[in-house]
């Protein structure tokens, strides 16, 4: 393939492992598979990355700066293994949800529960902030996905989005949509600004959604071991993605920061990267031996977080010089 | 008036102090009104009277701590030689004197302070009091306290004492026995039954064999028997809470610890220690709130945290651990003697315990009651109704003053529903009142009848003003119509409304009988079994059948009638039978599967539903409420028949209204979307080179799904099948020409999709193949001009006929016509294509955009071929490539009668099935 001559400069995809953070999450897991051990986010602010957050097994959160490889600080109060965690724009919260059923709005700084949102009937999935951290939005194995709010004290949900058939196994927010995907093959996007649900049907259950940086495309990981770009407005196929090995485990997917490639993690203990417009695999990443549980792209630079086997590693661009300042 | 008795009287007995005597002139007084009267202290001040709830007396003036002239606090004069000295002040300098005398609230009386007690007394206090002393500043000085002790001690244990006695021992001459019996265990009590006696009797053989017999021990020291009558309402064994121990003697944080003494010793000392230690008592801990004197407000917002709660059993516990909270703890009473168990108290003169202890009293369930026992008893004999028994049953009625001339004096609970409904003037329920009688077969109920005539008038002969009791009865007796069950069983049958109920569904010719056979009854004809049953049948099976409709009519009309005379119409319709559905519901996924399969993703797999988000949402989301009139949250939903069938037929409002939109929308919108992403470093100049091949690729990927399922072809070839699946329909000619000329594909989509074939090596043999493929479509020209309309189906065989170049290209070839009319058969034709012969290159360097469109037109057309080609199959080995040309010539020519017929239908059809979808 031949580049057009006025090109701008080539991205840069995370080769590079910089920071190894041994979070010990789900490390002492009972039946000695890599059951959904440890997960790695990035704080979700799209104007931060600076912060990382596991949970896993152990019932704690733990808060990294994975830059330094320090952690800063744990957060625990769930009853069982906590699921998925995410942050709030400005830092200040963390909402998690776990296997107790619970969605839990921490405080950063205190390390306190502000809230635990009850009412789901299973094991809650994923959980996000909105843009302001006013809702939190969660996916449950019972199907549902609950919206909460986090400034009344009310203790039911906002509105529960009970279209799906199985389980929601991921759950990504826009400015004005909800995006979710479900063990019934399904990919969904509410529009709340058109007050529009749009289905579309990919057939094998959805692992991870997510959408790309300009808003236009959504990308799906589903079980058939393909993750399938699609047009947000129309649903149709734009790019499809193979070669990774996910039929068992809920994975993620992932966009680089610039929507360039996208990728995802394997069972094979890999991270793959596709180049998102020829499709084409670029990059294979030998992360660990087991199922890469968990992965989260940096917003702003070729920075990929990788968690597996209880620890988190972190990967940078290949120029990258470890000793200097990550921002 | 004692004191007005003469004195004379000597012998009156005078009581109480005499009055004043009256002066002369002087009025009597008044007697103080009660208000007025005051009660006042021994210091002459008054004492009010509150009432029982406020304590019912006052203390200090008006309950204050003031005087009349009001509170003056206490000088404070403070200089820098002369401090003022802090007081203590106690609950003593709020007190009047007199609560603090005998009867006074706090009496005091002159007691023996801890300090002067005897040490011996308790072992503990002493423990502590050895530790202060050796923690204190100068060590040893509470021994000197030790040689001066007090003794608090009475005689009598003085003289114990010193006859050898020791505290804990019982009073006695020393008895043979084991040491552990001395002790009885005050903490284990053992209410209500006693240990089974294997277990401690075992055990205590077992000892006694190591039992030197020399040694003797002091007696059991006898519990006294605690005589204090139970006055509260509190449970047994309650002990309200030592205000030591709460307040001072543990520290806050730990919790009281119930079930260890040794504990609770060690608690004792430490409260001593604090105590000797000088440290202020107060009320701490969290209960009471964080003083301002308290420095330990640290924790003042304290969550109370899971991890502060034992979450573990301890291994504190007895034994080895093994048992749980239930299983039976390794009692140190194991070797208590059971008849120490089980009594305490007296034994009478003359009685002693029994060594044995009773078996426990077996208990005798009462008898099991039969089912149909009824726990009344009726006196009254019954008597059969004959004719014999009459006078005796009359004279039985007289005597309990039950007997009834009348029915119509009848007691109320006499009568049955249908009596009384006449006797208030009601109409009868719709249904049918059930009947033995219209169960019986009609035979029988001629037989009944009979009889009951042959004895109703017997009995009318007997007797004058017997009335039986059963109306039914009666009235048929006396009517004496033997039609009349017709009739009435006609009416009824009638009146029971349509025969939903089919007994003999699976044989339906024997429900016509049995219908035919209602029917009949309901007409009220007789013999009607007789006529409807099967001619050809045995006497038995007729036997049979007849018992067999019987028993169903009956079975029918039971549940029926009494259904119906249980239940009434409801009067306002109910929702019942309605369920709330959502109106859009997600189509079925068969037709998006196959979508999927052929990666048509898009209109096919895409679902719209009008949504409405909560108004809360769509303001912590910041978006306006797009529905701002509507109360609906989520998706909107509709009442529907709870039955009905629609309810599992998916129901496609919204596709069709949204797919409705037709192709060219459909194209609009892929020309608005596709050119949304490109790329900038990804989008090359020279891809206009590579054109050819790129579009054939993603042609290729586009039908991935078709390629798979055609039958094998060529590595090198594979790539020119793609572009038969996905053809034209209606482009026409110069629309292909213009637009291969014109715009071009997104070189990135195409790369996107293009990815897991190899470039070079399938680019090289595609032009390869296009090459090969240019004469032999050349020739194919000739002949589609020719025949200028060629169904779509054939079409695409031709193509693949040309394609392949090696026998699995040829066996995929329908050649027959039977084929054809096979194709026919599963819809309308399609429009002619009379270009995908010529111009299968042409099509791969199609748009992608009027690809998709021409792909939901395919689709249906697809199917087809699925089908059609599994037939190919069949009829491989038959097929040769010689007589290939001829055939499909002919194949050509028959269907060209129907092309223009079919070109019409394609354009409104494909949009139709596509709604269907």
């Amino acid at each position: 393939m031949v580049f057009p001559r006025p090109r701008p400069a080539r991205p840069e995809l995370p080769r590079q492992r910089v920071q190894t953070l041994q979070c010990g999450q789900g490390a002492g897991c009972p039946f000695g598979g890599p059951v959904r051990g440890s997960r790695g986010s990035l704080l979700s602010p799209p104007a931060d990355g600076n912060y990382c957050l596991t949970c896993g097994s152990d019932k704690t959160l733990k808060l990294w700066n994975p830059h330094k490889g320090t952690a800063l600080r744990t957060y625990q109060g769930h009853g069982y293994e906590v699921l998925d965690a995410a942050g709030s724009f400005d830092n200040s919260q963390i909402c998690s949800g776990g296997a107790d059923k619970a969605v839990a709005l921490w405080d950063v700084s205190t390390g306190q529960v502000v809230r635990k949102y009850r009412g789901h009937a299973g094991k809650v999935n994923c959980v996000q902030f909105n843009e302001e951290a006013t809702v939190i939005v969660s996916g449950s194995i019972d199907s549902t996905v609950r919206c909460w709010d986090c400034r009344s004290r009310r203790p039911d949900p906002v509105q529960v989005l009970d279209e799906a058939k199985d389980g929601v196994s991921s759950v990504k927010l826009s400015a004005h949509e909800i995006l979710t995907g479900s063990v019934d093959g399904r990919v969904r996007r509410y529009d709340l600004r058109v007050g529009q649900l749009c289905s579309d049907y990919i057939g094998s259950p959805i692992t991870s959604v997510c959408f790309s940086k300009d808003g236009q495309c959504v990308l799906a990981a589903s079980l058939d071991s393909t993750l399938r770009l699609l047009d947000k407005d129309t649903g149709e196929l734009l790019g499809e993605y193979t070669g990774h090995r996910s039929t068992t485990y809920r994975l993620d997917c992932v966009l680089s920061e610039q929507d360039t490639h996208v990728g995802c993690a394997s069972e094979d203990g890999h991270v793959y990267f596709w180049d998102l417009v020829e499709g084409s695999l670029v990059l294979t990443l030998p992360v660990g031996q087991a199922v890469v549980q968990s992965l989260a792209f940096h917003p702003r630079l070729p920075c990929l977080l990788a968690a597996c086997q209880g620890q988190v590693t972190l990967w940078r661009e290949d120029t990258f010089q470890p000793e200097g300042d990550p921002d | 008036a004692a004191a007005e008795s003469s004195d004379s009287e000597e012998d009156l007995v005078s009581y109480g102090s005499a009055l004043q005597p009256l002066q002369e002139g002087e009025r009597i007084k008044k007697p103080v009104p009660l208000q007025e009267q005051t009660v006042k202290d021994a210091k002459g001040r008054y004492q009010r009277f509150h009432g029982a709830f406020t304590g019912g007396f006052s203390a200090g003036y008006f309950n204050t701590v003031g005087t009349k002239e009001g509170w003056t606090p206490s000088a404070f004069v403070s200089s820098r030689q002369k401090r003022a000295d802090r007081t203590i002040l106690g609950p003593e300098d709020f007190m009047d004197e007199e609560d603090l005398s005998e009867f006074g609230i706090a009496p005091k009386d002159i007691t023996t302070t801890d300090d002067f007690a005897s040490k011996a007394k308790d072992r503990i206090k002493e423990k502590a009091r050895q530790i202060a002393g050796v923690v204190a500043a100068i060590p040893g000085t509470t021994a000197f306290d030790d040689l001066i002790g007090p003794s608090k001690i009475t005689v009598g244990v003085e003289l114990l004492r010193k006859m050898g006695w020791k505290e804990g021992q019982g009073i006695g001459p020393r008895v043979k026995r084991k040491p552990c019996r001395q002790k009885p265990d005050p903490t284990v009590k053992i209410y209500g039954c006693a240990l089974p006696p294997g277990l401690s009797e075992g055990s205590e053989d077992e000892e006694d064999e190591y039992q030197p017999e020399n040694v003797t021990f002091a007696p059991k020291d006898v519990m006294p028997v605690d005589l204090t009558p139970k006055e509260n309402v509190h449970g047994l064994g309650y002990k309200g809470l030592d205000p030591s121990q709460a307040l001072f003697g543990v520290s806050g944080r730990e919790h009281l610890n119930l079930f260890t003494g040794g504990s609770e010793e060690t608690n004792n000392l430490l409260g001593d220690l604090r105590h000797s230690k000088g440290r202020k008592l107060g009320i701490t801990g969290q209960a009471f709130g964080v003083g301002a004197l308290e420095e330990e407000d640290d924790d003042i917002y304290a969550t109370d945290t899971l991890s502060k709660y034992d979450t573990v059993l301890k291994d504190e516990e007895p034994g080895d651990g093994l048992y749980g909270w239930t299983a039976p703890k390794q009692y140190k009473s194991k070797k208590r003697p059971e008849r120490e168990l089980k009594y305490i108290g007296k034994i009478l003169d003359g009685f002693s315990l029994a060594s044995k202890s009773s078996g426990p009293i077996k208990i005798y369930p009462p008898p099991n009651l039969p089912r149909n026992y009824r726990p009344v008893h009726y006196f009254r004999p019954v008597i059969a109704a004959g004719n014999d028994n009459y006078h005796l049953q009359k004279a039985l009625e007289e005597s309990t003053g039950k007997r009834e001339s009348d029915p119509t004096q009848q007691s109320r609970h006499a009568l049955n529903a249908a009596q009384r409904r006449e006797q208030l003037g009601e109409t009868g329920l719709k249904g049918p009142a059930p009947s033995v009688l219209d169960y019986l077969s009609e035979k029988d109920r001629e037989r009944l009848k009979e009889m009951k005539q042959a004895s109703e008038e017997q009995m009318k002969a007997k007797i004058v003003a017997q009335q039986s009791r059963n109306s039914r009865f009666q009235s048929a007796s006396s009517d004496d119509g033997s039609h009349k069950w017709e009739m009435l069983l006609g009416g009824q049958l009638a009146n029971a409304g349509s025969s939903d109920f089919k007994p003999f569904a699976k044989n339906p010719e024997k429900q016509k009988r049995y219908e035919n056979f209602v029917k009949s009854l309901k007409q009220g004809e007789k013999d009607t079994l007789e006529r409807f049953l099967d001619p050809n049948m045995t006497e038995w099976e007729r036997g049979r059948e007849r018992e067999e409709f019987c028993r169903a009519a009956v079975f029918y009309r039971s549940s029926h009638s009494t259904l119906s005379s249980r239940f009434t119409r409801a009067k306002y319709e109910d929702d019942v039978d309605k369920v709330e559905v959502p109106r859009d519901q997600e189509n079925n996924i068969d037709d998006k599967e196959a979508a999927v399969k052929m990666k048509m993703f898009g209109k096919l797999t895409r679902d719209k539903f009008e949504w409405h988000p909560d108004k809360l949402l769509c303001k912590r989301f910041n978006v306006r409420d797009p529905y701002p009139d509507s109360s609906v949250v989520g998706l909107p939903k509709v009442k529907r028949d709870k039955y009905s069938v629609f309810n599992f037929l998916t129901t496609p409002e919204p596709t069709t209204s949204v797919t409705q939109a037709t192709n060219e929308k459909i194209q609009d919108s892929n020309l608005l979307n596709k050119p949304k992403k490109p790329s900038r470093w990804d989008v090359s100049d020279k891809e206009k080179e590579k054109k050819d091949s790129i579009s054939e690729f993603i042609s290729l990927a586009r039908s991935k799904a078709d390629v798979q399922q055609q039958p094998p072809v060529p590595a090198t070839e594979e790539c020119g099948t793609g572009p038969s699946e996905t053809l034209p329909t209606l482009v026409t000619n110069e629309d292909k020409n213009q637009e291969e000329e014109g715009r071009r594909p997104p070189m990135d989509l195409f790369k996107a999709i293009f990815v897991s074939s190899s470039d070079e090596k399938s680019s090289s043999s595609e032009e390869e193949s296009d090459e090969e493929e240019q004469p032999t479509t050349s020739v194919r020209e000739s002949e589609t001009t020719k025949q200028v309309h060629v169904p779509d189906s054939s079409s695409s065989n031709v193509q693949e006929s040309v394609t392949a170049t090696t026998d699995s290209g040829i066996s995929s070839l329908p050649t027959s016509k039977q084929e054809l009319d096979a194709a026919q058969e599963f819809g309308p034709k399609l429009p002619p294509a009379f270009s995908s012969g010529r111009f299968c290159k042409l099509l791969d360097r199609k748009e992608k955009h009027r690809k998709i469109r021409e792909r939901h037109k395919t689709k249906k057309e697809r199917k087809r071929k699925k089908e059609k080609k599994k037939k190919h199959k069949k009829q491989k080995n038959k097929e040769k490539h010689k007589n290939k040309k001829s055939e499909k010539e002919s194949s050509s020519d028959t269907t060209d009668s129907s092309d223009s017929l079919s070109s019409v239908d394609t354009t409104g059809l494909s949009s139709k099935e596509l709604l269907r979808r």
